[in-house]
């Protein structure tokens, strides 16, 4: 016969491989779903104070498939660089409403915008932006061309438009608009006419 | 109760290594469930189409679905009767029972060689039976590579030889008797063309020698559903191919050249397959308009694939099912209007965006056609090309990223015919550029047609009704401006 202390020791042991087992299985399930709960939501970089200017933002509307220009009067730095980098974050911060026409996920944002002469122009989005971006061509499309029209007619001079995603090159946005290329702005101008019909 | 010391020491015994093996059980399930190995494929080469297919394992053996397998081939249906599966494929029909290792093909009895499983309606047999049990349903030979998970059914190899060109530096010389298009990569002192869609068979030695201190040899292996070609080279070397991709020259770099004096410093050197190492690049197609050799005119590819999910249309609905069903009935539909049609992905095979425009330049279809599907918005959107910035054109040879360039206008055209065709068809309709691969990348004509359903039911793009309303329409206005597209170079 088994010593009963021995049967139970066996027992306490096995119940805690079992638990241990599905403890890693839900762990693991776990960490593969969260990874946009995860996201780290606070700003980047202070709010800006001083004095306002009107703007003009492109807004996208997913509902008829639109881009609709909209002003705006927002605070503006007296930067270049720090001007696009405002503008982008007015026109996201309408995305980031829960009522937007055109809702981008939570914790996406602008890293940083890079005006490089001549006629470049950098904007370095977040992985949020990208990672948690709803796919489907015209979707995504309606994104691109609201950012790249915005901060063309916005900030002159500047002649085509590359998008990073967390400083680095990605294939496409959310699996349909490419971003391996630089925008041409007179060839996003004229979509955005389009798209404004 | 009362137990004897020598009955406790048994006891403690036993219990103790049946409590080891338990233990041990319990962690090699847990090593299981944490650590899974890279997806196997089974590649399939036909005259018809190359296609690729998730293998899986079962009881420790490979395992592939018999449906999947043969629906890029004909026409197939499946039915489960409790622990039987009968299954059609085109007149031909088996009837196959979970756990059995022996099968019935048109009432003779074929083994399987390993038990039959039953997965959700999914029949799955031993790839290792797949060399007897196809020639059964297809009445036709096949040859399996069971080790290298590919599968040959006909005549469909492609063979080559390899020569030294008697150059100073020396440059290898390959030459297939069919265009392949591998993907290429190095590394110091090697160059490796991978062949993932082309039916490239072993020379008689498998080991190839040359007597340089160049480029000594080169080597033929297969694996996980591709052939791979390996250059040994002392020196940096790039591939570049020519004769309409039926040869590909290893040669130094331009830097090696300049610097064969000097002691080799080897380097990594990539070509991208689509681009430089690209046999239908757009350079060759611009250069040999005049000998348009076309074998389909329309080219549909259903977008996305593999692990390329694209949009996730609901729970249980991936956008990339939704557009190979569109695209096999937009084949039907322009079949049936006598259009030569090929469909790039006619299964759930993996096929990166310069694969597609690969295979359609190649073929110099007179019209390619992506094939979208979305949640968002009503009706159908039809996009031609948003070019990025700036044409690097030299010469003749056109820049892969403006590719489309020259055949904007006639890919307007045909948008502007398929707009026409399904408003006709009282279905919400939009013209839109869009910055979508690869129609940038695309020689000739090239539409993507997103479809979304036209109320808020996403269930609506897998009606067969509604997808056949779209596709008729999309075919109808091919074949009107079949003349125009077909004149195109």
């Amino acid at each position: 016969m088994i010593p009963r202390h021995f049967v139970i020791a066996i027992g306490v042991l096995l119940a805690a491989a079992l638990g241990l087992g599905i403890y890693a299985l839900h762990m693991r399930k776990t960490v593969t779903a969260i990874p946009a709960a995860s996201t780290d939501t606070r700003p980047l970089v202070p709010p800006v104070a001083g004095p306002t200017e009107r703007v003009t933002l492109y807004i996208a509307d997913d509902e008829d498939g639109t881009l609709r220009a909209q002003s705006a009067q927002i605070p503006m730095p007296s930067g270049r660089q720090q001007r696009a980098e405002e503008l982008l974050r007015a026109l996201l911060s309408i995305y980031l409403d829960k009522s937007s026409p055109h809702v981008l996920g939570a914790g996406a944002d602008v890293r940083s915008v890079f005006l490089v002469d001549p006629g470049v122009a950098v904007i370095d989005v977040n992985s949020a932006f990208a990672d948690t971006h709803r796919s489907g061509v015209l979707v995504e499309e309606l994104t691109v061309t609201s950012l790249v029209h915005t901060i063309s007619e916005n900030t002159p001079g500047i002649l085509k438009v590359k998008i990073l995603v967390d400083g680095k090159e990605r294939d496409t946005l959310a699996g349909h608009a490419d971003l391996s290329d630089y925008y041409d702005v007179s060839a996003v101008s004229q979509l955005a006419s389009q798209l404004q019909q | 109760m009362r137990w004897t010391s020598r009955a406790e020491s048994v006891g403690h015994r036993a219990i103790s290594a049946k409590a080891w093996r338990v233990l041990a059980l319990c962690a090699a399930f847990s090593l299981l469930m944490s650590a899974a190995g890279p997806e196997k494929h089974l590649s399939v080469y036909s005259v018809a189409t190359n296609y690729s297919l998730p293998i899986a394992q079962r009881e420790g053996h490979d395992y592939v679905g018999l449906l999947e397998l043969l629906e890029p081939l004909g026409r197939v249906s499946a039915k489960t009767d409790s622990q039987r599966w009968r299954f059609h494929y085109n007149n031909v029909e088996g009837e196959f029972q979970l756990g059995k290792t022996r099968a019935r093909v048109q009432g003779r009895e074929a083994d399987l060689g390993g038990p039959f499983f039953l997965e959700n309606n999914r029949g799955l047999v031993p790839v290792a039976s797949l060399g007897s049990l196809l020639p059964r349903f297809l009445g036709g030979p096949v040859n399996l590579h069971e080790a290298a998970g590919r599968l040959f059914i006909g005549s469909v190899s492609t063979h080559f030889t390899a020569s030294l060109a008697a150059d100073n530096p020396p440059k290898l010389v390959f030459n297939f008797t069919a265009p392949v298009n591998p993907s290429v990569s190095t590394e110091p002192g090697v160059l490796r063309m991978t062949f993932s869609r082309e039916p490239l068979v072993s020379p008689a030695s498998p080991t190839l020698t040359f007597g340089s201190k160049a480029i000594p040899s080169a080597n033929y292996s297969e694996g996980n559903g591709a052939a791979i070609l390996t250059v040994n080279s002392t020196i940096p070397v790039i591939a570049t191919f020519s004769n309409g991709g039926r040869t590909v020259t290893i040669a130094p770099t331009a830097t090696a050249q300049a610097a064969a004096s000097a002691p080799a410093q080897p380097t990594a050197t990539a070509t991208n397959p689509a681009q430089a190492a690209n046999p239908t690049n757009p350079a060759s197609s611009a250069s040999s308009a005049a000998q348009v050799s076309r074998r389909y005119f329309a080219v549909v590819d259903a977008s996305h694939g593999g692990d390329d999910h694209g949009e996730s249309l609901s729970n249980t609905l991936a956008e990339k099912d939704v557009t190979v069903a569109l695209a096999r009935s937009l084949r039907q539909q322009l079949e049936s209007r006598g259009i030569t049609t090929l469909v790039l992905r006619d299964s759930d095979a993996n096929l990166s965006v310069d694969q597609r425009a690969v295979f359609a330049n190649a073929d110099h279809a007179a019209i390619y056609i992506a094939l979208h599907a979305a949640s968002s918005g009503h009706g159908v959107r039809v996009y031609t090309a948003l070019l990025p910035y700036g044409q690097d054109d030299r010469g003749p040879f056109r820049s892969w990223t403006t590719a489309q360039h020259g055949s904007l206008s006639l890919s307007r055209t045909a948008a502007g015919a398929v707009i026409g065709e399904i408003q006709k068809r009282q279905i919400p309709v939009r013209s839109l550029e869009a910055p979508l691969r690869p129609l940038n990348n695309m020689t000739g004509p090239a539409i993507a047609i997103e479809v979304a359903p036209q109320g808020s039911d996403v269930a609506q793009l897998t009606a067969p009704d509604y997808q056949e309303l779209i596709t008729g329409a999309v075919a109808t206005a091919i074949a009107a401006n079949r003349d125009q597209l077909g004149a195109a170079p």
